[in-house]
């Protein structure tokens, strides 16, 4: 992986605006969105913002992406499907994503997140992201 | 409920269909036009909303919600503004990235809406409608839980009479 890499993800202003971080063993990855006001969508329920919710399970992939292998650039979204299980509560969220096939220009990944219980989602992401692995020489 | 009266309910609640969402606020997103049948929604640009400092390109997470919130809307447009219904799914394809420096305006509108489910297409982009930063597709439906949101929301608003 490219410690750098993560940095330049968790660096980028729109991801420290909302206070993403990762905690990782090796390449197993856990993000966090913190909870905080400006995440809500609709603050009635209250629930957090769908966008919100797909933008960290996207930040995930991503992240999980770098920690999965040496890249010489940040991922490029091609395309996501996000599914809502769950009304997302005014609470901290969490997710992890597993690489389902990484190739040398695209990768194939699906990500979970939840809040309380892990085995109650609130969405999933599947989605595939343009990536350029490092070439052996910079590794 | 006509046309008309549909209107009159969405330029009612406008108000509160963005600046009640604080999301939505945090990222700036502006309604140009609410209409029954199509919704155009605007994130400025702001450099605090990039995702590549080198290009200063916005986040996807932007386009991302917008086009949720956009999508909702139609959505709740497309029900005769009086359900605001549940995401069940966002289709997303990135086509390429938005001009750095410049809004991004999505477009969306119900396909059909049929009992609780309705259909929404969306397209984003940076002021050329044929030159699409990201389409998406998404299907939306009344649950009990946004049933229930619904009904907190006209009672905290006074929006009961508008049936």
């Amino acid at each position: 992986m490219s410690e750098t890499l993560l940095q330049t993800l968790l660096n980028t202003p729109y991801v420290s605006k909302f206070g993403v971080s990762f905690d990782y063993r090796g390449d197993e990855l856990t993000g966090l969105l913190p909870y905080k006001e400006n995440l809500v969508g609709n603050p009635l329920i209250p629930a957090l913002h769908g966008g919100a919710v797909g933008a960290f399970l996207e930040i995930t992939a991503s992240a999980s992406l770098i920690v999965s292998q040496p890249l010489d650039r940040l991922p490029k979204v091609i395309d996501v499907a996000i599914d809502y299980l769950r009304p997302a509560r005014a609470v901290d969220v969490y997710a992890r994503a597993q690489v389902a096939r990484s190739g040398r220009r695209v990768a194939n990944v699906r990500v979970e997140a939840w809040q309380g219980r892990r085995g109650a989602p609130v969405a999933t992401l599947h989605g595939h992201f343009m990536i350029t692995p490092a070439s052996k020489g910079t590794r | 409920m006509s046309e008309d009266k549909i209107r009159e309910v969405l330029e009612s609640v406008a108000p509160l269909l963005v600046d009640g969402s604080p999301h939505a606020v945090a990222l700036g997103l502006k309604i140009d036009q609410l209409e029954p049948d199509g919704i155009i929604m605007r994130a400025p640009y702001s450099p605090e909303l990039v995702g590549d400092p080198e290009t200063g390109i916005l986040h996807g997470g932007v386009v991302t919600a917008l086009l949720d919130h956009a999508c909702g809307l139609a959505a709740f447009a497309g029900l005769g503004a009086q359900d605001t219904p549940a995401t069940l799914d966002l289709r997303i394809d990135y086509m390429r990235p938005a001009e750095p420096g410049l809004d991004v305006v999505a477009e969306a509108s119900a396909i059909r809406a049929h009992g609780l489910v309705v259909f929404v297409r969306a397209t984003a982009h940076d002021g050329d409608r044929d030159d699409p930063v990201a389409i998406a597709q998404a299907a939306f439906m009344v649950t009990k839980a946004s049933q229930a949101a619904t009904e907190r929301a006209k009672k905290a608003f006074g929006q009961g009479e508008t049936k």
